[in-house]
């Protein structure tokens, strides 16, 4: 049974198209894994019965030779997409019992194509987090470790448990949300690949809002080839998210051809941080190395705005979440506190529902858009937004694509940074700048650190151009070998 | 600007938080420690960018002004903490 839960998407479709196993083997052989790693605490809501009625559904329309793009592959899915009559609770206390009514666009265009759902996914508290410490539901556990030491590692965050699920062979793939980097940074803790598209690119009409301006769906997944395939069906054009960019959306697998020659590489002067580790440092010139080495053209750029990137985005994102969650006031859904006041009933219902990070990150919110603050603070970051992505656009008439490090660290352990908000916010210094340029950024396993942990490389493409960018990451992940397996894959008994 | 235990109190009335008053002084602090972090953007001129309002380059779509279904009422109440008769049932809030 262990080999299903080894195969890729790919992989799986072919082993199903040749009879190999059947797609209820497949989630069987899945549910196992899941019910063997536990102790990762990558799932809060196992929707097993599901999977298996999604499963069998699947061996029907293949049998008939009808089966989807996606037919039989077991997925988990973040808690922050509403599923319908399913756990939906961006694993915070405040959604506490909430089952949507209704369906997110993107898991709707999953389960059309054949998809099943293992269960929904830990993750940071409304997806404000970057190492899965603030999730209501506990921490996640990756299933990486250090070489001789047995610390638990954080995954990463804000989508920790989808990254777990993905990295420990408990899901052939996963759905997660970037807004700073909560896929990006994840993959390269867990050694997969990450894949946050063009903002636009993936409907987020029944995704949990955090920052409206930044949140952008995508897959975790253990190849290249499995994002462009997961990519391919979750990207669409939906008429209920007016930020839904109406362009058509091109076959991703067919881009994969791994030939860089002549592709414009640029490498930012700005992303070389003082005190970056050394081994972080050496990653980013092999990957420069292998890209020139293949006939790629290695530009130095210049991107000057980098470093207010994440000061902006601490503006920008807590005011819009300070908007987005003032949704939660114990009338219409989750938690009440009740009260006789009706003012006294949302203060005690938002104190006690919200975790201290969102708690802290709404007060923020609140002031840099209060009266008398706006402008020092919410419209100069709005001006400073403009300058980043105007770095990007210059760099776009010299470069395809962009090649930097995904996060400044590997995975550290649970309690590390836990201390001082600003520490754990700088793990999102690489990823934040495209989240503010609304561009598309992939990160692929690259190298492992000096402990033994998997290091990621990240690539920015573009706008609405995944496809070179898929195909650049496909170069590098042929260049990488990348072939380290997590200890703790196997389950508790590993 | 400094934020003080009055401001951190201003703001969480604004933000519909319950703030113990023990826990405003480390609330200050932490709020302090952020804004003086982010304090570093005033160091760019901007003077004359354009904020930005979007980050894709599109005109805003326009859709027919039709009704509708959406999920029914009945489904929608199922996840109200207190609901009756159709409504949602919140704290009496006229006299």
């Amino acid at each position: 049974m262990s080999a299903l839960t080894d195969l890729t998407i790919a992989g799986a479709r072919a082993a199903l198209e040749k009879r190999e196993c059947s797609a209820r083997e497949l989630a069987e052989a899945h549910i196992a894994a899941a019910e063997a790693a536990r102790h990762l605490n990558a799932f809060v809501a196992e929707t097993f019965d599901l999977a298996l009625g999604q499963a069998d559904a699947s061996d029907k329309r293949l049998a008939a030779g009808e089966g989807g793009l996606l037919e039989g592959m077991p997925l988990a899915i973040k808690d922050l997409y509403c599923t319908k009559g399913v756990h939906s609770a961006a694993c915070s206390h405040i959604l506490d019992g909430f089952k949507p009514p209704y369906e997110s666009t993107v898991t709707a265009n999953l389960w059309r194509e054949g998809a099943v759902m293992l269960g929904k996914a830990n993750m940071d508290e409304f997806a404000m987090g970057s190492a899965n410490v603030t999730s209501y539901y506990g921490n996640v556990i990756n299933p990486w470790q250090r070489e001789g030491d047995n610390k638990p590692l954080v995954p990463g965050g804000s989508s920790g448990g989808s990254a777990a699920a993905v990295a420990a062979r408990i899901a052939l793939a996963a759905t997660g949300t970037d807004t700073g980097g909560s896929i990006r940074q994840p993959a390269a803790f867990c050694g997969l690949v990450g894949l946050k598209p063009t903002y636009g690119r993936c409907s987020r009409w029944g995704i949990i809002a955090f920052a409206s301006s930044l949140d952008q769906a995508g897959p975790l997944t253990r190849s290249v080839e499995d994002a462009a395939l997961m990519l391919q069906v979750m990207a669409s054009y939906d008429a209920k998210d007016s930020t839904s960019v109406d362009v058509p959306v091109p076959d991703y697998a067919a881009a994969l051809s791994g030939e860089v020659k002549g592709l414009r590489v640029g490498v930012p002067a700005e992303y070389r941080l003082d005190g970056m580790p050394e081994e972080i440092e050496a990653l980013w010139r092999q990957g420069i190395d292998w890209y020139r080495d293949a006939g790629a053209e290695i530009v130095d750029i210049s991107l000057p705005h980098t470093k207010y990137s994440l000061p902006t985005y601490y503006i920008v994102a807590p005011a819009e979440c300070s908007s987005n969650l003032a949704r939660y006031d114990g009338v219409r859904y989750g938690l009440r506190e009740e009260d006789s006041d009706l003012t006294q009933m949302y203060e005690r219902t938002r104190a006690k529902g919200f975790g201290a990070e969102v708690q802290r990150r709404i007060m923020i919110g609140t002031y840099v858009l209060s009266a008398g603050y706006y402008d020092a603070y919410y419209l100069k970051a709005q001006k400073l937004r403009t300058l980043i992505a105007r770095d990007f656009q210059q760099a776009w008439e010299k470069v395809d694509v962009v090649l930097t490090p995904t996060a400044p660290s590997a995975a550290f352990a649970i309690g590390e940074k836990m201390d001082d908000p600003i520490a754990m916010y700088l793990n999102d210094v690489f990823t934040v700048p495209a989240s503010m340029a609304g561009l598309p950024g992939i990160s692929v396993p690259a190298g492992l650190s000096a402990e033994g942990l998997p290091l990621g490389l990240q690539l920015i493409g573009q706008p609405f151009d995944e496809a070179r960018m898929l195909n650049a990451a496909r170069f590098m992940e042929i260049a990488a070998d990348f072939t380290a397996r997590p200890a703790g894959a196997s389950g508790g008994a590993a | 600007m400094a934020i003080d235990k009055a401001t951190v109190l201003r703001i969480a009335k604004l933000a519909r938080i319950e703030v113990a008053d023990e826990a405003t002084d480390g609330l200050a602090d932490e709020l302090n420690a952020i804004m003086a972090w982010v304090e570093q953007l005033s160091e760019v001129d901007t003077e004359g960018v354009e904020p930005m309002t979007s980050v894709v380059d599109i005109t805003p779509p326009l859709r027919s002004d039709t009704v509708e279904a959406v999920a029914p009422r009945d489904d929608i109440l199922a996840n109200a903490p207190n609901a009756e008769d159709g409504f949602f049932v919140v704290p009496k809030v006229v006299e």
